[in-house]
């Protein structure tokens, strides 16, 4: 992959050699942790650990949930994404800030949000009872605590590839005769694709992950609302094999998902 | 295709916040290259036609229809085509799609589309890149492309932005060549820095300074007796622009006999006086006894122009021999006198 150029730190200007140290120790932090965990699976039982009745209902629920908060984040968050990106309004700077809220916000302290909001005594808790639907406590609130705090990732990676420029294609795509739809679908979209899937990717992975929001939203209910994650917590006391076994195939989810959507690949 | 296809524009652009007021006409057919300084507001008075700007007061209206006000008009619906110094081809669209692009959005089938972007690369003479992907072209053949794109929209105005500007110069006089040919009987209206585009593109040149228009007319006729000061510049001719007294433009510092063409101008009224720099001799004084103008001027720059040597004194240029600037001693604060037959100078009513 290196070309001929010499990029050891031989001759740069701006690395001096006294900070190897401490990027090695930071890289050797976050790897060997992964080493551990690969190197506590029991592998002779790996198979039917991941495969007992609670692991599949707790797998199959995170696919499912994931896969619908991540089309929820596609379908609420790309007009969000345009709207932050392409228009002017007052206030617009502070929207931004909130709708990035999630990012930063322990995800307890967001199920508990939406516990009072969509929860029985929340703020649309009666209304949604009258209408006859109970979301706390449902697979649907693991849905919305997944979409929560899920949604600022693909937000973020889609406005960052919607301001790199593609805005002055769009202006002689409407000087050709071009609608604002035809202009969306044929010029805009097109030209933010990767920064739409890995914005997609990341979001799913971020919802796979969910564990804070879903636990004090919807609690933990096997099929309902345990997710993987939270699985992997409950076993962890009573079956450490499994839990480990369990923990290494959302490591390679990981992996995998950093390798499609490494930030910054689109830029190259 | 069909030859004529342009319509009338009506253009009045008022943009205070940036002092821009420009009232200007193109009539169906004609080509109107838009001259001046940066910052003259040319880009301004593209953007309201194009309708990318909207500000009240401005007023566009295209074949008798309305643009502007109550029922102002999206860009999408103007069929006014704007093509940029950069070619801006969609890249994620090979070249015969980036051309079929307007046709398509304008409701034609895919087939129909096509057929239309291959007759309008086969005008460009670029019929065999259909298959490339933009970035697979040079800049050059990136523009042709362009070109092809906005006249395959069928556009009643189509809108240059220095279109040549970003280009290599080798490219050029052949791109020039071409679009002399499909902008003949179209409605153009090009913003160009080249007194090439002007005089070869161009039916009419409208001179734009500090966001008001400063002289209008014939391309040839403004370029050879330009009126305003940048006008003069562009086509490489000095300008001093005072009152006619005494059958002589009197300036600030200087005073010129010239000849008078049909447009003599009145007993102190404003006239211009035009010369070439290769009319302007530069003595160390004023010659004595001598029918000529003379000017004292200040030296600001000397430059190398081909086999001569250009002298400038402020506004004033001056094309001299190198023997004769290396004689004079010529340096930017030297004071000489430029000299020049009244003969040589061409005087018009402002």
């Amino acid at each position: 992959m290196s070309g001929t150029t010499d990029t050891t730190t031989g001759g740069r200007p701006g690395v001096p050699s006294w900070l190897l140290a401490p990027a090695a120790l930071g890289a050797a932090f976050v790897l060997l942790p992964l080493v551990a965990v690969v190197a506590r699976v029991d592998w002779t039982d790996f198979g039917s650990l991941v495969t007992s009745e609670a692991s599949r209902a707790a797998l199959s629920l995170s696919l499912r949930t994931s896969l619908v908060s991540t089309l929820l984040c596609l379908l609420l968050g790309v007009p969000m994404a345009v709207v932050l990106a392409r228009l002017r309004f007052p206030g617009q700077g502070v929207l931004r800030a909130l709708v990035l809220l999630p990012l930063v916000l322990p995800p307890v302290v967001g199920g508990i949000a939406l516990l009072y909001t969509f929860g029985r005594r929340g703020l649309l808790g009666e209304t949604l009872e009258v209408l006859g639907v109970q979301v706390a406590f449902s697979t649907a609130a693991v849905v919305l605590a997944q979409t929560f705090v899920s949604l600022p990732f693909l937000v973020v990676s889609l406005e960052g590839s919607l301001r790199s420029g593609s805005e002055r294609y769009e202006v002689v795509a409407a000087t050709l005769g071009a609608g604002p739809t035809t202009v969306f679908r044929r010029v805009t979209l097109p030209l933010v694709l990767p920064g739409l899937f890995s914005g997609t990717v990341l979001a799913f992975a971020r919802a796979l992950g969910e564990f804070g929001a879903t636990v004090t939203f919807a609690g933990s209910l096997q099929g309902t609302t345990r997710t993987l994650p939270l699985e992997i917590y409950l076993r962890r006391e009573s079956d450490v094999d499994a839990a480990v076994a369990l923990s290494l195939v959302l490591v390679v989810v990981a992996v995998v998902v950093i390798g499609v959507a490494r930030p910054g690949r689109a830029a190259s | 295709m069909s030859a004529a296809t342009g319509g009338a524009l009506e253009l009045v652009v008022d943009v205070p916040e940036r002092d821009v007021r420009v009232e200007l006409a193109v009539a169906p057919g004609e080509t109107v290259a838009l001259l001046g300084p940066n910052g003259a507001g040319k880009s301004t008075v593209l953007a309201v036609a194009a309708g990318l700007l909207r500000t009240g007061a401005s007023r566009v209206v295209l074949d008798g229809q309305e643009l502007t006000g109550a029922t102002f008009v999206p860009p999408h619906r103007r069929r006014v085509a704007l093509l940029a110094q950069e070619p801006l081809l969609f890249p994620h669209l090979d070249v015969l799609e980036n051309v079929a692009f307007g046709p398509r959005s304008a409701g034609a089938g895919r087939a129909a589309a096509r057929d239309r972007a291959r007759h309008w690369l086969a005008e460009l003479r670029v019929a065999e890149l259909a298959g490339r992907r933009p970035a697979a072209i040079s800049g050059g053949q990136a523009q042709r492309v362009a070109v092809a794109r906005a006249l395959a929209a069928e556009p009643g105005l189509l809108l240059l932005d220095e279109p040549m500007a970003a280009l290599d110069v080798a490219v050029t006089p052949a791109l020039r060549q071409t679009l002399a040919r499909v902008l003949a009987d179209r409605s153009v209206l090009v913003v160009t820095h080249d007194v090439l585009d002007a005089l070869l593109l161009a039916d009419r040149v409208v001179v734009l300074e500090g966001g008001r228009v400063t002289e209008q007319g014939r391309a040839a006729d403004v370029l050879a007796r330009p009126r305003s000061g940048f006008a003069a510049s562009f086509a490489g001719l000095n300008l001093v622009a005072g009152t006619w007294r005494d059958g002589a433009v009197v300036g600030p510092g200087a005073r010129l006999h010239g000849t008078v063409g049909d447009d003599a101008p009145a007993e102190g009224g404003e006239a211009v006086a035009v010369f070439r720099p290769s009319a302007v001799a530069v003595h160390d004084e004023p010659p004595g006894g001598s029918p000529r103008n003379a000017l004292p001027v200040t030296v600001t720059e000397v430059e190398p122009l081909g086999d001569r040597v250009r002298v400038r004194a402020g506004e004033l240029s001056a094309d001299v021999t190198p023997h004769s600037a290396a004689a004079l001693d010529l340096v930017p604060g030297s004071r000489v006198v430029f000299t020049v037959k009244a003969t040589e100078v061409a005087v018009h009513a402002r």
